[in-house]
This record gives C-alpha cells, structure tokens and sequence, in this order.
C-alpha cells in the first residue's frame, strides 16, 4: 500500500493563487513533476499536454497580474478523460479503433473549460469506449490504483480518478453510463458527480448510451465539484459556492431492500456509521423502498449495450480486431437483442424513474453506498461478498447504474476506508443538480467522519 | 420468439460466425430478456393481464 497523498481543492488553489502564495505555473509545473514521477506506474494518461499546460498557465497567471479573473477554474490544472474531444488531438476512447482519429474542434465541456480560463494537463485512460468499470481493457493498458497497484482505481473513469488521486491534477472530467464517475471515484477516495441527464452537454464525446450518457467531475471535495458543475453545465442553476442548509431538519430516504442485500461487511459498517453521524447531526432517516429495483440489472444491460452496440456495428465488421477481446465480445452479443425486449427495457425505465421520484418525494435525498466493494483486484473476474461470489461488472455497477436509468443526479462523496486503507464512499441522490451539491456541502463532514479530504486515507 | 429459442438462434449464428466466446454473453442476455418479460409492468394484447405501473414524467 503507497503511503497516502495530499488532495488539494480547487478552492484552496484558487485561494492561494489570488493570494500571491503560489502561482498557476508552479501548480502545473507539480501535477506534471507527479505524472513524470509515479505515471509508469499508474498509467492515468494516454496524452499528457506538458507544453501547452504550461503556455496555458502562464497565460493565466499574466491575466490575473493584470486585473482579468475567469472564476474558479482560472489557472486550475485540470484532466479530462481520453473519450472528450479536444482540437487537434485523438480521442482514443482507449481504443485501436480510433487510432487514426484527430478532433476537429473542442468537445462543449472543454471548450467551456478553456474559456474558464482551466489549464488542461493531459487526456486520462479508461476502460475501452467506457464500457467497463476496470479500466483493465484498454489498447493502452490498464490503470492501477494509486494506493495499490494490484487493485483497479474503478472506472470507467479510472484514468481521471487515479490523476487526482495522485495529485497529476487538482480536478479531472470523466463520464458516467452507470457509474463511471461514482464507481472510480468512491474507490478512489474522492467526490464525483452525476448531473442530472442533459444538464451538462454530451456534444463531442464519444457516446457509450446516448440516453444513459452523463458528463461531470471527479475531484476533492464538494465545493469543488460545484465549481466545475457550475462551469460546464448549461444551467446550472449555481451561483458562486453552495450555501450550507442547516442539516437538522433535512430528510434522506435510505433504499435498503436490494441496495443494502450485497455489500462487503466493511463497506456495510462504514455506511452505517455514516447513517448513525447524519442522525446524531439531526438528519432524519427512513427507509424507502424501490418496488422494482430486482430489474434495474435487466433494464439496464438491455438499454446500455443495445444503444452501445448500435454506435459499433459498422466498426465492428470492418475492424473487429481492433477492440479488445471482452468488449468486443460484449457488443457483438449485444447486436442479437430483439426490439421488442428493448423496448420492454424502456418501459421498465419510465417505471423504475417513477419509482425514484416517489421515493424523493418528501424527502432532500436519498443515501446509499456508492460501490458494494472496496477497489477491485486487477484479473479478478469475481469478488468474494459476504457468503458468495459475484461477477465484478455486476457488482461494481450495482448501485449507481439505476440512476443513469433515471437520470437524477447523484453523487458520492468518501465515508471512510477499510482496515486496509481502501477508502469507502456515500452517494446522495436528489431531484436537482444544484439543490443535491448544497446539500452535500451541508453533510460533508459528517459524511466523512470529520476527515478532510486531505487527510481521509491517512 | 421465446428467450429460449432466442438464445439458441444467437449461439448458433455466433457459432457459424466463429465468435464461440459470446456464449455467456448471450446467456446473460437471454436471463435478462426473461426477467423483462415477466415484468408486470408489460402491456398484454389479450387484455388478461392486469396493467402494471403507470409510466410517469421525467425526472426534473
């Protein structure tokens, strides 16, 4: 286990930068010392902008000299997963079948990144075309958790995670199909958001599911997801950081039928511990129940790769050997699906939002474990939980992808860590982006046990 | 068609285009189509079946 590393906020950054403490130049020049020292071993990025990040970072030091502040995100060395375009650059997607790729233009999120006045460090590895939550298949081979390396830092999103982890990046942009923000994050010990469906712009971004597709960050702390939310969003509704509510009073159904049925034993007692904090600071607790959470597994393989697969046909007959042996086999399988069972699907998922936004009525949010497992063995196929054994894919994406069916945004935030020192996340699940990060700032700490984000693995 | 006869078909095509491997793939899949199918949120022809859940608006 690698000795546990600082995780600094993007607030704290801007902060300091403001303050003449440091500058933007020697915040890249950092994240970059931290790729060249400890990426062989990780493998975080695929592309990594050392001369531009620095030409941009002192651009933004020169604006600030001179009066001209974009916001937060000025002069924040930022990475962005490697299924985002950037002008001028491939979009791997991690995978041969882009190798002949360059990006004619910005993605919308990069652009509005830029414009914040972001410094973009480096493209980040995922699992190949985001359909995994391993990061094991990759043409570029896999991502190994920062803290250690045999373990998978979780994914899709896994290259982002581990870069911020690492502290290659004060924020990364990762994109989320059924958890690929939430399920790396939680393993990796940071705050990852999924907006609510359409309120952050999908246009240059390799699709996995266009209607399960979500974009957002991974970063430190909520503040900060806010930020970043509040930069790439279209509306998002956020003005300046969110505003603690008084978390006395507030009201947080917990889903434990299905939700609560399969979890690791100390995955299960830091969420309890977690419940036990949010009572003692006087958050209501009561149970909720999802009538038809046995069929989120079913609805959901059923809308994600038969969209997945319709995105791949022409490649896969002109190049099959350019995917990965499992994700090809994953969406060669998935061209037999018959309408009929995928529209049964897209029945089932008007029905499981209805059931989410029953279970939000009344009620701030809801709060559940955000992944069933601490981060994953790297070539485990299955993972020991409680008395059984369970498919990783399965288990990982247990208890975020109903809310890629859904399209209400959550996010988890870390509630701990295993006698080990894996850390353990929460996720809060609400009705509106900007309501759900007000109150998440408001129950951080108790969330997090009164560890700050610097000091959580330590 | 039935996920039985369905499964059966795909293994066989899957076969004759020589992807053995999608075998439990498709397996996966033929459980998963089962379960929507015996979803009581599904509309039935013969007008038997009671109706299932209401689809209601979206989310926001």
């Amino acid at each position: 286990m690698t000795a546990p590393v600082e995780l600094p906020s993007i607030v704290d950054l801007g902060r300091a930068i403001r303050a003449g403490a440091t500058t933007s130049e020697a915040a890249t020049e950092r994240c970059l010392a931290a790729i060249r020292d400890r990426d062989r071993s990780i493998n975080a990025f695929i592309t990594v902008l050392a001369e531009p990040a620095l030409d941009a970072a002192r651009t933004a030091d020169r604006e600030l000299r001179a009066g001209r502040d974009r916001g937060v995100l000025h002069g924040v060395p930022i990475s962005i997963k490697d299924l985002l375009d950037m002008s001028g650059l491939p979009t791997s997607a991690a995978s041969h079948v882009r190798r002949e790729h360059v990006a004619a233009r910005d993605a919308t999120v990069v652009a509005r990144l830029r414009d914040a006045g972001a410094v973009l460090v480096g493209k980040t590895n995922l699992h190949e075309f985001a359909l995994g939550t391993t990061n094991e298949e990759s043409a570029y081979g896999p991502v190994h958790h920062p803290l250690d390396a045999t373990r998978s830092p979780g994914g899709s999103s896994g290259g982002s995670a581990a870069s911020v982890l690492a502290g290659m990046a004060y924020a990364s942009i990762g994109t989320d199909t059924g958890g690929s923000i939430r399920i790396p994050s939680a393993a990796c010990g940071l705050v990852g958001l999924k907006p609510r469906f359409r309120e952050v712009p999908t246009r240059g971004v390799v699709p996995l599911s266009a209607s399960l597709d979500h974009v957002g960050p991974l970063c430190a702390t909520v503040a900060d997801a806010a930020a970043i939310f509040g930069t790439i969003a279209d509306a998002s509704g956020i003005e300046g950081p969110p505003a603690p509510v008084p978390a006395r009073g507030l009201r947080l159904g917990v889903p434990r039928r299905y939700f609560l049925d399969l979890l690791d034993d100390e995955v299960a007692r830091a969420f309890d511990d977690t419940c036990a904090r949010l009572t003692a600071a006087g958050v209501a607790l009561d149970d909720v129940v999802i009538p038809h959470a046995s069929d989120i597994a079913a609805i959901y393989l059923h809308v994600a790769i038969t969209e997945a697969a319709a995105f791949h046909a022409r490649t896969l007959e002109s190049r099959p050997d350019d995917y990965t042996p499992t994700v090809r086999v994953r969406l060669e399988a998935a061209r037999y699906v018959l309408a009929e069972d995928y529209l049964r699907a897209l029945r089932g998922r008007d029905v499981l939002r209805g059931e989410v936004s029953a279970a939000l009525d009344g009620r701030d949010g809801l709060l559940l474990p955000t992944l069933a497992v601490p981060a994953t063995p790297l070539g485990a196929a299955t993972v020991r939980v409680g008395a059984g054994e369970e498919p990783v894919r399965n288990v990982t994406l247990r208890l975020t992808q109903l809310f890629n069916i859904t399209g209400h945004p959550a996010i988890t935030v870390p509630c701990g860590a295993t006698g080990g020192g894996l850390p353990i996340g929460a996720q809060l699940v609400g009705m509106s982006t900007a309501a759900l990060l007000q109150m998440a700032a408001t129950l951080e700490a108790d969330i997090r046990g009164g560890r700050p984000a610097r000091s959580l693995l330590a | 068609m039935t996920p039985e006869d369905w499964l059966e078909s795909a293994r066989a095509d899957a076969e004759r285009r020589g992807l053995p491997d999608l075998r439990p793939a498709l397996e996966g899949l033929a459980r998963s189509a089962d379960r929507l199918r015996e979803a009581d949120w599904n509309d039935d022809a013969s007008g038997t079946r009671e109706t299932g859940p209401e689809a209601p608006a979206p989310a926001g």
